[in-house]
């Protein structure tokens, strides 16, 4: 069992998505005509932090939230070696004019963010869409894709993993990077 | 939970392991969200081409099949025997051939001799769906089936499900006895004598001819037709004399005081094995079927696509 080695500590960890939050509230304001779509499964996780503190701090929660599952929307589905399970899809409403904040927990080749956007057309055409992720892996994209507002940027190799845990499923918030994947 | 189909084809249930089946119900739950939404498509297959093959007569079925397929973005081809080559001729074997030379991925097919898709299964390239081979199996009409009466009773492991009717010629009773087998629950069968295989207990059913105590035991009646284009003899004397015995109506279901779900695959005979007052009455999940044979077709087809590679 290969040991990984930590990134992102506990303390930090709450650091980063304060920061984020405040960073979202100076573009987005009281959030009026937006959304927040956490990407199923990990990305939920994230999003529903975010949307926690936020609605902490704005005092109320005025916008939108939804979980999106992209497993449908995957180009690579039938090529990987592991076959993808779907998760339960939670969009309660249409994106047609709105601002959408696109939440996931790792950018790495961008496809997940493709699919989702994919996705997303179904509910409508947004205003704008804009990516937040946790963990910006910057060197390993295989599309043009970047993220808007970024946790923590990480240089990795292609073949090293990057794996964020969370309090409610892993002992503790964290990242770590491990040299392969496990 | 298993995380991919142990089989390349859907020919029957008898093939599938209870893993499999779970595996089907859980995807179609996330299909059947798909299919509620404004835009009920998702671009999953849109690389893969789809051929309908009916040998047999089918609206339901056939009408779900493409439904699912064009919601999973597939190309479709439909082919009914009555108006091609068939009548000329040709084998199955060189049909289906021919329509696999168009670069053709999966074959749905509907044929009247039972073991007819495990035949081609082991010649050609493509998954085969089974679509219901003669008086054999009809996998997916099983597993919707099953799929609702999850939806309504939860675990269906130690419920207790009764198929009522012609059970002799029925593949959608065999394919339900195995399905509802692999999931846990008691299974009963129950119509005339006449009309129910004689060995069929050794498949652990229990068998009864009385349809009150049946109605009595049960959580769920799947009431299946009476299939008059596969009998060539008589086996009861009258379909008035079946319906008084057999047949199903509000009166009988009322008098049991309880909690009973109705189903039936269609097509429906109104007035012989079904009155209109209890197909259309609360109890009744007939079109919930429908519509979630489309969610649990789309679920095989994305399972044995995703098998692809």
């Amino acid at each position: 069992m290969q040991r990984g080695r930590t990134i992102l500590s506990k303390e930090h960890f709450q650091l980063t998505i304060e920061r984020l939050c405040h960073q979202l509230i100076e573009q987005y304001d009281d959030f009026s005509n937006t959304c927040l779509v956490g990407i199923q499964p990990r990305g939920v996780f994230f999003s529903d932090r975010l949307k926690e503190r936020l609605t902490d701090i704005l005092g109320s929660s005025n916008f939108d939230y939804g979980k999106l599952d992209i497993t449908f929307y995957r180009d690579d589905f039938r090529h990987r070696e592991k076959p993808l399970k779907a998760y339960s899809n939670q969009m309660e409403f249409l994106v047609e004019n709105k601002k959408v904040l696109l939440v996931d927990d790792v950018l790495y080749t961008g496809r997940t963010i493709q699919a989702a956007l994919a996705g997303l057309q179904d509910y409508g055409r947004p205003e704008s869409v804009e990516l937040v992720a946790l963990v910006d892996r910057r060197f390993n994209r295989h599309l043009p894709i970047h993220a808007d507002y970024v946790g923590i940027t990480i240089d990795a190799l292609d073949e090293a993993y990057v794996k964020v845990e969370w309090k409610e499923t892993d002992t503790s918030d964290r990242i770590l990077l491990y040299p392969h994947k496990v | 939970m298993a995380e991919q189909l142990s089989t390349n084809h859907l020919l029957g249930i008898k093939d599938l392991t209870p893993q499999d089946i779970q595996l089907i119900f859980e995807t179609a739950d996330t299909f059947k969200e798909v299919i509620n939404r404004p835009i009920k498509k998702v671009p999953s297959l849109r690389d893969i081409t789809i051929a309908n093959i009916f040998f047999e007569n089918s609206t339901r079925t056939r009408i779900s099949f493409e439904l699912a397929e064009k919601r999973l973005s597939a190309d479709v081809l439909n082919f009914s025997a009555s108006s091609s080559s068939v009548n000329k001729g040709e084998t199955l074997l060189d049909t289906v051939n021919n329509i696999l030379a168009m670069k053709v991925d999966m074959v749905v097919m509907r044929h009247p001799a039972p073991g007819a898709p495990h035949y081609l299964s082991k010649r050609i390239k493509a998954n085969v769906v089974n679509a219901g081979d003669g008086t054999h199996e009809h996998p997916t009409q099983a597993l919707l089936d099953a799929f609702s009466m999850r939806e309504q009773l939860g675990d269906l492991g130690g419920k207790k499900i009764a198929i009522f009717g012609d059970i002799l010629h029925s593949r959608v009773a065999l394919s339900n006895i195995f399905c509802l087998q692999k999931l846990g629950a008691e299974v009963t069968v129950c119509g005339p004598p006449t009309l129910i295989p004689k060995f069929i207990h050794k498949l652990g059913v229990k068998v009864s001819h009385n349809v009150r105590e049946t109605l009595q035991w049960c959580d769920v009646a799947n009431i299946l037709r009476i299939q008059l284009e596969r009998q060539d003899i008589k086996f009861f004397p009258s379909l008035r004399e079946y319906s008084q015995h057999f047949g199903i109506n509000k009166g009988l279901l009322d008098s049991l005081k309880k909690e009973i779900v109705i189903m039936h695959p269609g097509p429906i005979n109104r007035g012989v094995e079904i009155t209109s007052d209890v197909a259309d009455s609360d109890h009744s999940i007939i079109l919930q079927q429908v519509e979630n044979g489309v969610a649990v077709r789309m679920a095989v087809l994305f399972l044995l696509a995703a098998k692809r590679g």
